[in-house]
């Protein structure tokens, strides 16, 4: 609990730094009617879509940051040595991250997807689509980024091992959204989504932790 | 180039697909193969040449102690 | 060590011990890879007959399906070796497991290149999303990713240790993303698509394609025991049986 608050203040002191993947959304979204043309039915269509994976190419920028600065003044290691289970003290940095990062961007995801011209009843599809993806996509970045933990400059590389990752979980985000916007049952994909969302908050700090363990014992 | 050498070649009008494709199995396998040898000489060049290193600097330190006794 | 492992087992893990082994064997398994490549070449390229549908064309199978199971057989060989060397932390199975990923990802480029010749005319495209081609980059982009992180650490073993596990997470990824896209694929009535043209394959188009798929894991071995070699002396540099052998290559 404490690691929250503590993660959870530290990032409210460097709150600029959160705005930073919310404006690199809405940069990333307001480019595409200028770059595909204003046509409304064009728009209509992507608008769920690149609502998806704008959010998670924000969520990639700032993944590398998870555990940096805990690495760079030593902390993440003394973490290692408490008495406390590493992986619910790691699960509860992931989740600070999340809430620092995600959250911010799932309240502006009706706006950018209003600025698409998503249909309204879609919209309630989509915010339930991110609120189980993004926290999908922190936990298996989180043990991910804990695997590149002793590595100087990890952007690339993150990016490149998180791809194959991503995959299943925009495949069915983006399988709700077109069904919801079809009007078609969207529920299937989502319980899948949900489902991975439950395995992974057990198995993931559990990873995270072997993998720390992994990448920093000397 | 007799004719059924020749209608071999063209593989039936599908000679593009079929000889870039036969091309790109044997040089990948090729630098598969030959970049570890390349690798492997050059290690065990470094690592004389560090064991040569090695010797010289035993060979100074031994002469300077037998001339200070 | 577990009492259960055979003593030559035990002896063949020691460094110095499975290079003089691999370097014993290596010249077989690459004799036996290139033998048994020109017989299946030319049974592919010269005996088979052409398809009734395909023309020749479809002679790309005797390369392309043989790669594609290598790409998937040495990733199950770079799981083991990476499960074992988690484990146990034993030197030699580290090495196997990283020696065998340039390897897997050559095959799987091959396999991705030659399988887009080939769907350029049967398909008339060049790429397409389906399950097995989408899974199938995806595991190039996993071998990638493990040469990458294994050579982003100064410490080689830390290095080969660390991309072991994701060598481990991608094994389970890979059905997973062959499984989600193949659900996406039927949500959009995707192309069904067939990856061999004739629906029975006739006995002179078979036995060329399993030959070559004999060459190819003798390759593997061939190049994979180099490999290893190559590896095992730049991980032993400071050790004497290394100084020797560099002495001795010397003198040859």
């Amino acid at each position: 609990m404490a690691v929250l608050r503590r993660d959870l203040t530290l990032a409210w002191r460097q709150r600029g730094d959160m705005a930073l993947p919310v404006l690199y959304a809405l940069i990333v979204t307001s480019l595409f009617p200028f770059a595909l043309g204003p046509e409304d039915a064009l728009l209509r269509r992507i608008a769920g879509g690149v609502v998806l994976v704008t959010v998670l190419l924000a969520m990639l920028l700032a993944m590398d940051a998870m555990f940096r600065s805990d690495i760079e003044d030593g902390s993440l290691e003394q973490l290692m040595l408490a008495p406390q289970p590493l992986a619910l003290m790691l699960g509860m940095k992931i989740l600070a991250h999340w809430l620092a990062t995600a959250v911010p961007l799932i309240v502006i995801a009706p706006l950018l997807a209003g600025m698409l011209h998503l249909p309204t009843p879609v919209m309630p599809v989509l915010l339930l689509a991110l609120l189980l993806a993004t926290p999908l996509l922190s936990l298996l970045g989180g043990v991910l980024v804990a695997l590149t933990a002793g590595t100087r400059r990890s952007g690339m590389l993150l990016a490149l091992m998180l791809l194959p990752l991503c995959v299943p979980v925009v495949i069915f985000a983006a399988g709700a959204l077109a069904a919801a916007q079809e009007g078609l049952p969207w529920i299937a994909p989502i319980a899948w989504l949900g489902a991975a969302l439950v395995l992974a908050v057990v198995l993931a700090p559990l990873a995270c932790a072997t993998a720390l363990r992994i990448a920093l014992d000397s | 180039m007799s004719p059924s050498l020749q209608s071999f070649f063209a593989m039936g009008g599908y000679a593009a697909y079929v000889w870039p494709a036969y091309g790109v199995f044997f040089v990948v396998l090729l630098v598969d193969w030959l970049a570890p040898q390349y690798r492997r000489r050059r290690l065990l060049r470094e690592l004389r040449g560090r064991m040569a290193r090695q010797e010289a600097r035993k060979e100074r330190n031994h002469r300077h102690s037998a001339a200070s006794t | 060590m577990a009492n259960w492992i055979p003593l030559w087992l035990h002896k063949l893990s020691s460094p110095p011990v499975f290079y003089r082994f691999a370097g014993r064997w290596r010249p077989w398994a690459i004799a036996l890879a290139l033998v048994l490549g020109i017989v299946a070449l030319y049974g592919g390229l010269v005996l088979a007959p052409p398809d009734y549908q395909q023309g020749d064309d479809y002679r790309i199978i005797f390369i392309h399906v043989p790669c594609a199971w290598m790409s998937l057989f040495v990733y199950a060989i770079m799981g083991v070796a990476s499960f074992i060397a988690l484990v146990w932390r034993i030197k030699l199975a580290e090495v196997v497991a990283m020696a065998s990923a340039p390897i897997g990802a050559s095959f799987t480029f091959i396999t991705l290149v030659t399988g887009s010749l080939w769907g350029a005319r049967m398909w008339g495209t060049w790429w397409t999303w389906d399950a097995r081609l989408t899974s199938e980059l995806v595991l190039l982009f996993l071998y990638l990713g493990v040469i990458a992180l294994c050579h982003s650490f100064e410490d080689r073993r830390q290095g080969a240790r660390t991309a072991a596990f994701l060598a481990l997470i991608g094994i389970v990824n890979v059905p997973i993303v062959e499984f989600s896209v193949n659900w996406w694929n039927t949500l959009h009535q995707g192309s069904t698509i067939r990856l061999l043209g004739p629906s029975s394959i006739a006995p002179s188009m078979i036995w060329p394609l399993l030959t070559m798929t004999v060459a190819t894991k003798s390759y593997y071995i061939a190049s994979l025991f180099g490999r290893t070699r190559t590896d095992l002396l730049a991980l032993e540099s400071g050790k004497d049986w290394v100084r020797q052998i560099a002495e001795n290559e010397a003198r040859a």
